[in-house]
């Protein structure tokens, strides 16, 4: 068994998915998938619904500015490409329905059942003002070395 | 090892995995999802219409330390055969 390391720096709803598709294939064959969210890719994992204002309430100003600028939970990350304020994407999840594609939702929801490892960089949530009662429950919190310590052990590791 | 189409034909009482209008990486993990179910010497059959399974499935095998048999496309299903080994 090797293991496959995997950085998501992006938001993006492709870029995701590309992250999510690999994930699910290497945990497939039986690898250990881990995956480190930082800065925009954070996104990704937090909860679709408002932050609760107990939780907002935690946030500086300019914080708390950033949370409500980005969006929250997995349909709503825009394309990299021809994302046309949302029509573009809206348009492509359509295909992909069409062609039986996994929804994003789905590729995380399988990624988790098949025990791909989730950590989220502190230090990206305390720039962008993401507390972890945003954040989807039952993962990992860490920092760069945990993130080293990792790629050391794999033999495949992706930044996107 | 590999089989000729014709001896894929004969083969008998295979595990089918039907991905049929699943796309990738979809036909792997339905793979993945039932190949525990399979006992070790049996075959799995797996029904795609992806043509990326056709490297997808010998890949995943291979992998996995299984025996890729082979694969035969009829009326635009692609048959993919591999034998539990372990």
């Amino acid at each position: 068994m090797a293991k496959k390391t995997i950085i998501v720096f992006s938001g993006e709803y492709d870029k995701l998915m590309a992250a999510f598709i690999i994930a699910n294939g290497a945990a497939a064959m039986d690898d250990e998938v881990v995956l480190f969210f930082t800065f925009w890719g954070l996104n990704a994992l937090r909860k679709p619904e408002a932050t609760p204002s107990s939780v907002s309430a935690t946030k500086s100003g300019l914080q708390r500015m950033f949370g409500r600028m980005m969006a929250r939970g997995p349909e709503r990350q825009a394309l990299s490409k021809m994302n046309f304020v949302g029509v573009g994407q809206r348009l492509m999840k359509r295909v992909m329905r069409d062609e039986n594609v996994m929804s994003l939702t789905e590729l995380i929801d399988s990624a988790r059942e098949q025990g791909v490892k989730i950590i989220a960089c502190t230090m990206s949530m305390d720039v962008m003002g993401i507390r972890k009662e945003e954040l989807i429950d039952d993962i990992e919190y860490a920092g760069v070395a945990a993130y080293l310590g990792e790629a050391d052990e794999s033999n495949v590791n992706l930044f996107i | 090892m590999s089989a000729t189409v014709e001896e894929l034909k004969t083969l008998q009482n295979t595990h089918v995995v039907d991905a049929r209008g699943v796309s990738c990486p979809g036909p792997i993990l339905a793979a993945k999802k039932q190949i525990g179910g399979v006992p070790v010497g049996n075959v799995m059959e797996i029904l795609a219409t992806d043509s990326g399974t056709l490297k997808d499935v010998p890949a995943w095998s291979k992998k996995m330390g299984h025996d890729y048999l082979g694969a035969f496309d009829e009326a635009g299903v692609i048959h993919l055969y591999l034998k539990k080994t372990k």
